[in-house]
Protein backbone atom coordinates (compact mmCIF):
# COMPACT_ATOMS: atom_id res chain seq x y z
CA UNK A 1 0.00 0.00 0.00
CA UNK A 2 1.60 3.31 -0.88
CA UNK A 3 1.81 5.89 1.86
CA UNK A 4 2.96 9.73 2.04
CA UNK A 5 5.35 11.06 4.48
CA UNK A 6 5.64 15.27 4.49
CA UNK A 7 8.26 16.78 5.58
CA UNK A 8 7.48 20.23 7.27
CA UNK A 9 9.86 23.20 8.28
CA UNK A 10 9.00 25.44 11.25
CA UNK A 11 10.63 28.31 12.80
CA UNK A 12 10.23 26.32 15.95
CA UNK A 13 10.97 22.76 14.94
CA UNK A 14 10.39 20.19 12.52
CA UNK A 15 7.74 17.69 12.41
CA UNK A 16 7.07 14.31 10.30
CA UNK A 17 3.57 13.73 8.88
CA UNK A 18 2.36 10.39 7.50
CA UNK A 19 -0.93 8.44 6.07
CA UNK A 20 -1.41 6.09 3.92
CA UNK A 21 -2.75 6.81 0.15
CA UNK A 22 -6.16 7.88 1.21
CA UNK A 23 -4.29 10.50 3.02
CA UNK A 24 -6.99 11.23 5.41
CA UNK A 25 -5.68 9.87 9.08
CA UNK A 26 -2.42 11.72 9.64
CA UNK A 27 0.22 10.89 12.15
CA UNK A 28 2.49 13.72 13.65
CA UNK A 29 5.82 13.05 14.57
CA UNK A 30 7.36 16.05 16.34
CA UNK A 31 8.82 18.90 17.16
CA UNK A 32 12.26 17.32 16.50
CA UNK A 33 14.89 20.17 17.27
CA UNK A 34 12.31 22.12 19.15
CA UNK A 35 13.22 25.53 19.31
CA UNK A 36 15.40 25.86 15.90
CA UNK A 37 14.66 27.01 13.00
CA UNK A 38 14.52 24.16 10.54
CA UNK A 39 14.65 25.65 7.06
CA UNK A 40 14.44 22.79 5.05
CA UNK A 41 13.98 18.52 5.03
CA UNK A 42 13.87 16.72 2.03
CA UNK A 43 14.48 13.04 1.23
CA UNK A 44 16.82 11.56 -1.35
CA UNK A 45 14.97 10.23 -4.56
CA UNK A 46 17.36 7.32 -4.73
CA UNK A 47 16.84 5.93 -0.80
CA UNK A 48 13.59 7.69 0.79
CA UNK A 49 15.17 6.59 4.78
CA UNK A 50 17.76 8.68 3.75
CA UNK A 51 16.25 12.44 4.82
CA UNK A 52 18.58 15.76 4.95
CA UNK A 53 17.45 18.73 7.29
CA UNK A 54 19.13 22.03 7.51
CA UNK A 55 18.92 23.26 11.14
CA UNK A 56 20.02 27.10 12.05
CA UNK A 57 19.64 29.62 14.85
CA UNK A 58 20.36 33.35 15.52
CA UNK A 59 22.57 32.10 18.66
CA UNK A 60 24.26 29.16 17.49
CA UNK A 61 24.51 29.31 13.43
CA UNK A 62 24.33 26.37 10.92
CA UNK A 63 23.71 22.48 11.77
CA UNK A 64 23.14 19.95 9.35
CA UNK A 65 20.94 16.57 10.31
CA UNK A 66 21.12 13.64 8.39
CA UNK A 67 18.66 10.49 8.83
CA UNK A 68 18.92 7.36 7.88
CA UNK A 69 15.48 5.51 8.65
CA UNK A 70 12.72 8.22 7.26
CA UNK A 71 13.01 11.21 10.36
CA UNK A 72 12.99 8.43 13.29
CA UNK A 73 16.51 9.21 14.62
CA UNK A 74 19.09 11.83 13.14
CA UNK A 75 23.10 12.72 13.35
CA UNK A 76 24.38 15.94 12.89
CA UNK A 77 26.99 15.86 10.21
CA UNK A 78 29.15 18.27 8.46
CA UNK A 79 28.16 21.93 9.26
CA UNK A 80 31.32 23.62 7.79
CA UNK A 81 30.43 26.02 4.98
CA UNK A 82 33.95 27.62 3.90
CA UNK A 83 33.68 29.73 0.59
CA UNK A 84 36.04 28.57 -2.02
CA UNK A 85 39.27 30.90 -1.59
CA UNK A 86 39.22 34.57 -0.72
CA UNK A 87 35.40 35.06 -1.23
CA UNK A 88 35.30 38.96 -1.96
CA UNK A 89 32.29 41.29 -1.62
CA UNK A 90 28.71 41.04 -3.08
CA UNK A 91 25.84 44.37 -3.35
CA UNK A 92 24.61 45.51 0.13
CA UNK A 93 20.99 46.91 0.13
CA UNK A 94 22.94 50.23 -0.13
CA UNK A 95 24.82 49.53 -3.50
CA UNK A 96 27.68 49.59 -1.10
CA UNK A 97 30.20 46.00 -1.39
CA UNK A 98 29.64 44.14 1.13
CA UNK A 99 31.93 40.94 2.32
CA UNK A 100 30.63 37.67 1.28
CA UNK A 101 29.23 35.65 4.57
CA UNK A 102 27.93 32.31 5.10
CA UNK A 103 25.02 32.61 7.10
CA UNK A 104 22.48 29.68 6.77
CA UNK A 105 21.34 26.97 4.32
CA UNK A 106 17.96 27.93 2.82
CA UNK A 107 17.50 24.48 0.81
CA UNK A 108 19.05 20.56 0.49
CA UNK A 109 18.84 19.08 -2.43
CA UNK A 110 19.46 15.10 -2.71
CA UNK A 111 20.75 13.79 -5.78
CA UNK A 112 18.01 11.79 -8.35
CA UNK A 113 20.38 8.91 -8.09
CA UNK A 114 23.26 8.67 -5.14
CA UNK A 115 22.08 8.85 -1.40
CA UNK A 116 25.27 10.29 -0.28
CA UNK A 117 25.62 13.20 -3.07
CA UNK A 118 23.21 16.01 -1.92
CA UNK A 119 23.42 19.97 -2.19
CA UNK A 120 22.68 22.56 -0.40
CA UNK A 121 21.28 26.28 -1.68
CA UNK A 122 23.52 28.75 0.77
CA UNK A 123 22.78 32.31 2.08
CA UNK A 124 24.87 34.44 0.95
CA UNK A 125 24.22 33.48 -2.48
CA UNK A 126 26.37 30.19 -2.98
CA UNK A 127 25.77 26.46 -3.83
CA UNK A 128 27.85 23.76 -2.41
CA UNK A 129 27.63 19.92 -2.75
CA UNK A 130 28.71 16.65 -0.78
CA UNK A 131 29.29 13.54 -2.15
CA UNK A 132 29.89 11.85 1.39
CA UNK A 133 26.08 11.97 3.16
CA UNK A 134 27.17 15.90 4.39
CA UNK A 135 30.37 14.19 5.99
CA UNK A 136 32.10 17.46 4.24
CA UNK A 137 30.38 20.22 1.75
CA UNK A 138 32.62 22.03 -0.84
CA UNK A 139 31.41 25.01 -2.52
CA UNK A 140 30.73 24.64 -6.55
CA UNK A 141 32.30 28.51 -6.55
CA UNK A 142 32.00 28.64 -10.22
CA UNK A 143 28.62 30.35 -9.77
CA UNK A 144 29.42 32.74 -7.38
CA UNK A 145 32.61 33.75 -9.56
CA UNK A 146 31.22 33.53 -13.14
CA UNK A 147 31.65 37.29 -13.36
CA UNK A 148 27.80 38.85 -11.76
CA UNK A 149 28.82 37.76 -8.22
CA UNK A 150 30.16 41.17 -7.04
CA UNK A 151 26.39 43.23 -8.46
CA UNK A 152 24.60 40.50 -6.53
CA UNK A 153 22.13 42.07 -4.33
CA UNK A 154 19.76 40.63 -1.10
CA UNK A 155 16.14 40.18 -1.54
CA UNK A 156 14.80 41.46 1.73
CA UNK A 157 15.06 38.01 3.10
CA UNK A 158 18.82 37.90 2.65
CA UNK A 159 21.03 36.87 -0.19
CA UNK A 160 19.68 33.28 -0.31
CA UNK A 161 20.23 30.38 -3.07
CA UNK A 162 16.92 28.95 -2.52
CA UNK A 163 16.06 26.97 -5.73
CA UNK A 164 17.76 23.98 -7.07
CA UNK A 165 16.49 21.90 -9.39
CA UNK A 166 18.21 18.67 -10.93
CA UNK A 167 17.70 17.74 -14.41
CA UNK A 168 16.29 14.00 -14.44
CA UNK A 169 17.66 14.06 -18.78
CA UNK A 170 20.79 16.03 -18.69
CA UNK A 171 22.88 14.93 -15.14
CA UNK A 172 25.09 17.66 -15.84
CA UNK A 173 22.57 20.36 -16.30
CA UNK A 174 21.17 22.10 -13.00
CA UNK A 175 19.19 25.34 -12.08
CA UNK A 176 19.23 27.55 -9.41
CA UNK A 177 17.67 30.41 -8.78
CA UNK A 178 19.06 33.57 -5.58
CA UNK A 179 16.84 36.43 -4.35
CA UNK A 180 17.57 38.70 -5.61
CA UNK A 181 20.24 38.05 -8.53
CA UNK A 182 18.07 35.82 -10.80
CA UNK A 183 18.18 32.52 -12.22
CA UNK A 184 21.32 30.39 -13.56
CA UNK A 185 21.96 27.58 -15.40
CA UNK A 186 24.75 24.93 -15.40
CA UNK A 187 25.34 22.68 -18.20
CA UNK A 188 28.70 20.90 -16.63
CA UNK A 189 28.06 19.63 -13.52
CA UNK A 190 28.51 23.45 -11.75
CA UNK A 191 31.69 24.29 -12.68
CA UNK A 192 30.65 27.17 -15.41
CA UNK A 193 27.34 28.81 -14.76
CA UNK A 194 25.65 31.12 -17.00
CA UNK A 195 22.27 33.83 -15.75
CA UNK A 196 19.40 32.94 -17.81
CA UNK A 197 16.76 35.72 -16.95
CA UNK A 198 16.12 37.11 -20.41
CA UNK A 199 12.46 37.92 -21.06
CA UNK A 200 12.39 38.72 -16.96
CA UNK A 201 11.23 42.07 -16.18
CA UNK A 202 11.34 43.84 -12.51
CA UNK A 203 10.47 47.50 -12.76
CA UNK A 204 11.65 48.00 -8.92
CA UNK A 205 16.12 47.43 -10.56
CA UNK A 206 17.53 50.09 -12.52
CA UNK A 207 17.37 48.50 -15.52
CA UNK A 208 14.40 46.30 -15.18
CA UNK A 209 15.89 43.98 -18.35
CA UNK A 210 19.20 42.99 -16.65
CA UNK A 211 20.79 40.06 -16.85
CA UNK A 212 20.75 39.82 -12.95
CA UNK A 213 19.21 41.71 -10.08
CA UNK A 214 15.40 39.81 -10.34
CA UNK A 215 14.35 38.83 -7.34
CA UNK A 216 13.30 34.97 -8.50
CA UNK A 217 11.53 33.16 -5.91
CA UNK A 218 10.80 30.02 -6.73
CA UNK A 219 11.14 27.76 -9.88
CA UNK A 220 9.43 24.58 -10.53
CA UNK A 221 9.62 22.22 -13.16
CA UNK A 222 8.38 18.48 -14.17
CA UNK A 223 10.58 15.43 -14.13
CA UNK A 224 8.91 14.43 -17.87
CA UNK A 225 10.01 17.92 -19.13
CA UNK A 226 12.85 19.69 -17.62
CA UNK A 227 13.70 22.02 -20.75
CA UNK A 228 9.76 23.52 -19.53
CA UNK A 229 10.39 26.12 -16.46
CA UNK A 230 7.41 27.81 -14.12
CA UNK A 231 8.83 30.55 -12.12
CA UNK A 232 7.15 32.55 -9.56
CA UNK A 233 8.63 35.80 -9.50
CA UNK A 234 8.50 39.14 -6.65
CA UNK A 235 5.61 39.86 -9.31
CA UNK A 236 4.83 37.48 -12.23
CA UNK A 237 4.63 34.52 -13.06
CA UNK A 238 7.04 33.18 -15.72
CA UNK A 239 7.30 30.57 -18.19
CA UNK A 240 10.25 29.33 -20.05
CA UNK A 241 10.27 26.74 -22.95
CA UNK A 242 13.65 26.17 -23.62
CA UNK A 243 15.40 25.67 -20.68
CA UNK A 244 15.48 29.23 -19.58
CA UNK A 245 16.95 31.08 -22.54
CA UNK A 246 14.05 32.60 -22.56
CA UNK A 247 10.57 33.88 -20.21
CA UNK A 248 7.44 34.75 -21.07
CA UNK A 249 4.64 35.80 -18.76
CA UNK A 250 1.51 33.84 -18.03
CA UNK A 251 0.74 35.33 -15.11
CA UNK A 252 -3.14 35.65 -17.30
CA UNK A 253 -6.18 36.17 -14.76
CA UNK A 254 -4.64 35.34 -11.46
CA UNK A 255 -5.93 38.56 -8.79
CA UNK A 256 -2.02 39.33 -8.21
CA UNK A 257 0.66 37.67 -9.82
CA UNK A 258 3.14 38.67 -6.54
CA UNK A 259 3.32 35.21 -4.17
CA UNK A 260 6.39 33.02 -3.14
CA UNK A 261 4.99 29.12 -4.04
CA UNK A 262 4.62 27.65 -7.13
CA UNK A 263 4.65 23.44 -8.07
CA UNK A 264 3.59 21.14 -10.83
CA UNK A 265 0.80 18.47 -10.58
CA UNK A 266 2.86 15.09 -10.67
CA UNK A 267 1.14 13.62 -14.04
CA UNK A 268 0.07 16.84 -15.71
CA UNK A 269 3.32 18.87 -16.93
CA UNK A 270 0.88 21.23 -17.80
CA UNK A 271 -0.81 22.03 -14.44
CA UNK A 272 0.84 24.43 -12.28
CA UNK A 273 -0.12 26.26 -9.06
CA UNK A 274 0.07 29.30 -7.33
CA UNK A 275 -0.80 30.93 -3.81
CA UNK A 276 -1.39 34.73 -4.80
CA UNK A 277 -0.09 37.11 -2.60
CA UNK A 278 -1.65 40.52 -2.34
CA UNK A 279 1.59 42.25 -2.99
CA UNK A 280 5.06 42.66 -1.83
CA UNK A 281 4.19 44.96 1.10
CA UNK A 282 1.13 42.94 2.25
CA UNK A 283 2.50 39.65 2.56
CA UNK A 284 -1.05 37.77 3.01
CA UNK A 285 -3.97 36.69 0.59
CA UNK A 286 -6.46 39.57 -0.79
CA UNK A 287 -9.37 39.85 1.31
CA UNK A 288 -8.29 37.55 4.09
CA UNK A 289 -9.18 34.28 1.24
CA UNK A 290 -6.64 32.12 0.94
CA UNK A 291 -6.55 30.86 -2.27
CA UNK A 292 -4.70 28.35 -4.37
CA UNK A 293 -5.44 28.97 -8.42
CA UNK A 294 -4.99 26.27 -10.67
CA UNK A 295 -4.07 26.47 -14.18
CA UNK A 296 -4.23 23.73 -16.75
CA UNK A 297 -3.05 24.79 -19.63
CA UNK A 298 0.50 25.91 -18.45
CA UNK A 299 -0.13 29.08 -17.25
CA UNK A 300 -2.38 32.69 -18.73
CA UNK A 301 -5.90 30.95 -17.54
CA UNK A 302 -6.35 30.42 -13.75
CA UNK A 303 -8.91 29.07 -11.41
CA UNK A 304 -9.76 29.69 -7.93
CA UNK A 305 -8.98 26.53 -5.53
CA UNK A 306 -11.21 27.24 -2.54
CA UNK A 307 -12.87 24.44 -1.09
CA UNK A 308 -12.02 23.70 2.61
CA UNK A 309 -9.78 26.84 2.69
CA UNK A 310 -10.52 29.77 4.73
CA UNK A 311 -12.76 32.40 2.65
CA UNK A 312 -12.60 35.30 5.20
CA UNK A 313 -10.36 36.82 8.43
CA UNK A 314 -6.99 34.91 6.80
CA UNK A 315 -3.63 36.82 6.42
CA UNK A 316 -1.28 33.87 6.10
CA UNK A 317 1.51 34.05 3.93
CA UNK A 318 2.88 30.90 1.99
CA UNK A 319 6.53 30.39 1.92
CA UNK A 320 8.73 29.69 -1.29
CA UNK A 321 9.80 26.39 -0.35
CA UNK A 322 6.60 25.52 1.13
CA UNK A 323 4.19 23.76 -1.49
CA UNK A 324 4.67 19.85 -2.86
CA UNK A 325 3.05 17.19 -4.23
CA UNK A 326 3.36 13.90 -4.29
CA UNK A 327 2.96 11.49 -7.26
CA UNK A 328 0.01 8.70 -5.84
CA UNK A 329 -2.08 8.35 -8.66
CA UNK A 330 -4.93 11.07 -7.43
CA UNK A 331 -2.17 13.89 -6.93
CA UNK A 332 -1.82 15.46 -4.16
CA UNK A 333 -1.34 18.82 -3.61
CA UNK A 334 0.66 20.23 0.05
CA UNK A 335 1.16 23.80 1.70
CA UNK A 336 2.21 25.13 4.74
CA UNK A 337 1.36 28.41 5.93
CA UNK A 338 2.95 31.00 8.33
CA UNK A 339 -0.35 30.90 10.57
CA UNK A 340 1.03 26.74 11.06
CA UNK A 341 -1.11 25.54 8.90
CA UNK A 342 -0.54 22.24 6.85
CA UNK A 343 -3.04 21.77 3.96
CA UNK A 344 -3.38 18.88 1.51
CA UNK A 345 -5.23 18.20 -1.15
CA UNK A 346 -6.23 14.64 -2.34
CA UNK A 347 -7.89 15.49 -5.54
CA UNK A 348 -5.61 17.83 -7.43
CA UNK A 349 -6.42 21.20 -5.63
CA UNK A 350 -10.27 20.57 -6.45
CA UNK A 351 -10.52 20.46 -1.78
CA UNK A 352 -8.97 21.12 0.86
CA UNK A 353 -8.06 19.67 4.19
CA UNK A 354 -5.87 20.94 7.12
CA UNK A 355 -3.66 18.42 8.32
CA UNK A 356 -2.30 20.52 11.04
CA UNK A 357 -3.61 23.76 12.03
CA UNK A 358 -1.56 24.78 14.82
CA UNK A 359 2.36 24.34 14.19
CA UNK A 360 4.75 27.08 14.37
CA UNK A 361 5.11 29.16 11.15
CA UNK A 362 5.72 26.64 8.31
CA UNK A 363 8.65 27.48 6.36
CA UNK A 364 9.10 24.11 3.84
CA UNK A 365 7.11 21.64 3.19
CA UNK A 366 8.56 18.56 0.75
CA UNK A 367 6.55 15.32 0.55
CA UNK A 368 8.07 11.88 0.17
CA UNK A 369 5.78 9.37 -1.80
CA UNK A 370 6.54 5.88 -0.41
CA UNK A 371 5.72 2.79 -2.34
CA UNK B 1 49.93 19.57 34.53
CA UNK B 2 46.29 18.28 33.61
CA UNK B 3 43.21 20.53 35.26
CA UNK B 4 39.28 19.31 35.31
CA UNK B 5 37.12 22.19 33.71
CA UNK B 6 33.74 22.37 34.17
CA UNK B 7 31.36 23.92 31.30
CA UNK B 8 28.09 25.25 31.38
CA UNK B 9 26.20 25.38 28.43
CA UNK B 10 22.89 26.46 27.38
CA UNK B 11 19.97 24.57 27.02
CA UNK B 12 19.60 24.06 23.41
CA UNK B 13 23.36 23.14 23.23
CA UNK B 14 22.91 20.35 26.08
CA UNK B 15 20.39 19.12 23.80
CA UNK B 16 22.71 19.02 20.50
CA UNK B 17 25.36 17.19 22.68
CA UNK B 18 23.41 15.07 24.76
CA UNK B 19 24.52 15.95 27.92
CA UNK B 20 23.49 17.79 31.86
CA UNK B 21 23.85 21.27 32.40
CA UNK B 22 27.49 21.06 33.01
CA UNK B 23 30.21 19.31 31.33
CA UNK B 24 33.59 18.70 33.13
CA UNK B 25 36.95 18.43 30.96
CA UNK B 26 40.38 17.49 31.30
CA UNK B 27 42.61 20.07 29.99
CA UNK B 28 46.27 19.67 29.74
CA UNK B 29 48.95 22.56 29.54
CA UNK B 30 47.43 25.92 30.06
CA UNK B 31 43.64 27.02 30.60
CA UNK B 32 41.96 29.54 28.46
CA UNK B 33 38.88 30.28 26.74
CA UNK B 34 40.67 28.96 23.42
CA UNK B 35 41.87 25.70 24.83
CA UNK B 36 38.95 25.34 27.00
CA UNK B 37 36.51 25.66 23.87
CA UNK B 38 38.82 23.21 21.87
CA UNK B 39 38.70 20.73 24.69
CA UNK B 40 34.92 21.15 24.65
CA UNK B 41 34.74 20.97 20.56
CA UNK B 42 37.17 17.31 20.60
CA UNK B 43 35.03 15.84 22.79
CA UNK B 44 31.31 17.00 21.53
CA UNK B 45 32.35 17.60 17.90
CA UNK B 46 28.75 18.22 17.31
CA UNK B 47 29.16 21.76 19.06
CA UNK B 48 31.84 22.51 16.12
CA UNK B 49 30.84 26.05 14.79
CA UNK B 50 27.91 26.79 17.37
CA UNK B 51 29.87 28.52 19.89
CA UNK B 52 33.15 29.90 18.21
CA UNK B 53 33.30 29.86 14.26
CA UNK B 54 34.91 26.99 12.96
CA UNK B 55 37.98 28.59 10.53
CA UNK B 56 38.01 32.20 12.44
CA UNK B 57 37.16 30.64 15.85
CA UNK B 58 35.16 34.31 16.42
CA UNK B 59 32.72 33.88 19.20
CA UNK B 60 29.48 33.58 17.61
CA UNK B 61 27.70 37.28 18.48
CA UNK B 62 24.90 36.37 20.47
CA UNK B 63 26.87 34.20 22.82
CA UNK B 64 28.91 35.15 25.59
CA UNK B 65 31.43 33.65 28.54
CA UNK B 66 30.93 34.31 32.03
CA UNK B 67 32.90 32.77 35.21
CA UNK B 68 33.13 34.06 39.00
CA UNK B 69 30.80 36.87 38.00
CA UNK B 70 32.90 38.32 35.24
CA UNK B 71 32.03 38.60 31.84
CA UNK B 72 34.95 37.35 29.75
CA UNK B 73 33.58 37.70 26.36
CA UNK B 74 35.83 40.29 25.10
CA UNK B 75 39.47 38.71 26.97
CA UNK B 76 41.89 37.62 24.72
CA UNK B 77 41.20 34.10 23.92
CA UNK B 78 45.14 33.04 25.16
CA UNK B 79 44.25 34.81 28.41
CA UNK B 80 44.41 32.70 31.45
CA UNK B 81 41.04 31.83 32.99
CA UNK B 82 40.65 32.62 36.79
CA UNK B 83 41.87 30.20 39.08
CA UNK B 84 38.20 29.29 40.19
CA UNK B 85 37.76 27.73 37.03
CA UNK B 86 41.12 26.16 36.92
CA UNK B 87 40.52 24.37 39.87
CA UNK B 88 37.25 23.49 38.95
CA UNK B 89 35.24 25.18 41.87
CA UNK B 90 33.53 27.40 39.45
CA UNK B 91 32.23 26.98 36.05
CA UNK B 92 32.80 28.49 32.60
CA UNK B 93 29.48 29.77 31.46
CA UNK B 94 28.58 29.98 27.99
CA UNK B 95 25.29 31.85 27.91
CA UNK B 96 23.08 32.72 24.99
CA UNK B 97 21.89 36.39 25.30
CA UNK B 98 18.10 37.16 25.62
CA UNK B 99 16.92 37.69 22.35
CA UNK B 100 13.94 35.76 20.93
CA UNK B 101 11.34 35.51 17.93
Amino acid sequence: MSSVRVLVGTKKGAFILTADGKRKNWDVSGPHFGGWEMYHLKGSPADPNRVYASQTSGWFGQLIQRSNDGGKTWEPVDNKFVYDGIPGTHQWYDGTPHPWEFKRVWHLEPSLTDPDTVYAGVEDGALFRSTDGAQSWQELSGLRKHGTGPRWQPGAGGLCLHTILLDPASPKRIYIAISAAGAFRTDDGGETWRPINRGLHSQYIPDPNAEVGHCVHHIAMHPSRPNVLFMQKHWDVMRSDNGGDSWQEVSGNLPTDFGFAIDVHAHEPETLYVVPIKSDSEHYPIDGKLQVHRSRTGGNEWEAMTKGLPQKDCYVNVLRDAMSVDSLDDCGIYFGTTGGQVYCSADAGDSWNPIVRDLPAVLSVEVQTLR
Amino acid sequence: MTATVRIELPAHLRTLAGVGREVALEIDGAVTLRSALAALEARYPMLRGTIRDQVTHQRRPFLRFFACQEDLSHEPPDAPLPEAVVSGKEPLIVLGAIAGG
